[in-house]
């Protein structure tokens, strides 16, 4: 397991919290309070590699929502497993603080980060990666609130992967990104028959009878796919 | 003993506390498949030692009812029977893939302590979402939880369409797919009678098999929109 540092202050939404905590005087030598959380994801697939991961904290906003179409960050992240649209959009809508995985997370495999950021009791927790050998399969917690968990609590989660609804489930050769495929990640044409987010109902395969599929049986997946550990430490 | 249908805001005046113990609360289904119908829920408060359903045991002939052809009457005159409060129909008919019903209010009075679901999976053969029991929380709140899909045990699997009367109970096949993506002419994914590919007491579903053949193959139905993995719903329950 690596602890990953490079994560990012988001400063314009920072500031005015770091004065909302600066306590009944205001004065200059209030001590800011600081909170820690540690967020370890497990892969839990035989083999989707998912990609690099964004852990998001921020205070509005919403990554994606059951039976809603996704927004073009989300898909973005979803279709190619590039979470900066993502990352970006909840950082402009009350973002405090996110990081994002420095490699994919592979089959088997986990990642961790620590996030430092000052008190605040109406932070929420986004957590996004892309099963890479899909067309737009995607796992994470879409606004878990964390402001209230005491200092050694967590909380574990087992994930389902979502479909993104917006590329069609080809599995066609020149649609996947990941190393089973190599093709195209984000494309902006949106054509699943349901421009809606909702559960992915897994990997057909060209082994199981979908011709055209350029993914062989060992692509396939069931849920849950993804474990989350948030843990607060300071 | 209450028979609730969908209640709007204007209903809530409707509802009086029966007891102390009395909680409102707010029940809405979420259809998280994307490919799969739900037939009309059932959303129910009864007593701790009422069940709908109970994996690992027979199904019901009202359960059958629901699970083979969406018919929840049978099942609202159990709920009634156990003294239980109901809402049918929330969602005001069928409940498309990635879409919400309507909200359902109940109030438990003072025994109606466990909610449970019901709608059947269409297409399937005896696929249904269900929830057994859930002990509804005294603390003020919003829950969520999800659901999985299950097998009433009651019809083989065979993946072939009967438009219409494969719904009554005891007959065979698929009674309708208001996606229109199922086809016709397949062979059956296993035989109809006996029903001896699986257990035949409730159990989770072990997914459907589909073709991409629509005139042919074993299944009529579509793998790449009629698979699903679970959970097929979420419930968002409300407690006032």
């Amino acid at each position: 397991m690596t602890i990953k540092t490079k994560w990012t202050w988001l400063a314009a939404a920072a500031l005015p919290l770091l004065a909302a905590c600066g306590g009944s005087g205001g004065s200059d030598d209030d001590p800011v309070e600081m909170h820690t959380l540690r967020v370890t994801v497990t892969n839990l697939t035989a083999n989707q590699p998912m990609s690099p991961v964004l852990v998001s904290l921020h205070r509005g906003g919403e990554a994606w929502q059951a039976g809603t179409p996704a927004s073009v960050a989300l898909e973005q992240l979803a279709e190619g497993g590039d979470a900066s649209a993502l990352a970006a959009a909840l950082a402009a809508s009350g973002g405090i603080v996110d990081a994002t995985g420095s490699a994919p997370v592979g089959p088997g495999g986990s990642d961790s980060f620590e996030l430092s950021y000052p008190a605040a009791a109406d932070a929420t927790l986004t957590l996004a990666t892309m099963l890479v050998n899909t067309n737009d399969a995607f796992a994470g917690l879409g606004g878990l609130p964390v402001g209230a968990l005491a200092v050694g609590a967590s909380e574990r989660f087992v994930l389902a992967a979502w479909d993104a609804g917006t590329e069609d489930n080809s599995e066609a050769a020149g649609t996947i990104p990941g190393p089973a495929d190599g093709g195209i990640g984000f494309d902006a044409a949106r054509d699943d028959a349901l421009d809606a987010v909702r559960v992915h109902a897994g990997v057909v395969s060209h082994d199981d009878g979908l011709a055209g599929s350029t993914l062989g049986s060992k692509f396939r997946f069931d849920n849950p796919v993804l474990r989350v550990t948030v843990e607060r430490v300071q | 003993m209450r028979r609730i249908r969908f209640l709007g805001l204007a209903a809530a005046a409707l509802l009086t506390p029966l007891a102390a113990q009395a909680a409102e609360i707010e029940v809405t289904v979420t259809n998280l498949t994307g490919g799969i119908y739900f037939t009309p829920l059932l959303v129910a408060a009864h007593p701790a030692g009422s069940h709908l359903f109970q994996t690992g045991a027979a199904a019901s002939t009202a359960l059958q009812a629901m699970a083979e052809g969406g018919d929840i009457a049978g099942l609202e005159a159990d709920v009634t029977a156990a003294g239980g409060q109901l809402v049918a129909d929330p969602a005001g008919g069928i409940l498309a893939p990635a879409t919400s019903s309507g909200v359902a209010m109940l109030d438990t009075g003072a025994t109606n302590t466990h909610l449970s679901i019901t709608a059947m999976l269409l297409p399937t053969n005896d696929g249904f979402v269900g929830l057994d029991g859930w002990e509804i929380p005294t603390e003020p709140g919003t829950y969520t939880l999800t659901l999985n899909g299950y097998d009433a045990g009651t019809e083989a699997n065979t993946e072939l369409m009967n438009p219409g009367a494969g719904g009554a109970p005891g007959v065979a096949g698929i009674p309708g797919d208001p996606s229109g993506r199922a086809g016709s002419g397949g062979s059956g994914v296993v035989a109809a009678s006996p029903n001896d590919a699986e257990p035949n007491v409730v159990h989770i579903h072990r997914g459907q098999l589909g073709d991409t053949d629509a005139s042919g193959g074993l299944s009529d139905v579509d793998s790449r929109s009629h698979r699903w993995l679970n959970p097929v719903a979420r419930v968002t329950v409300v407690v006032k």
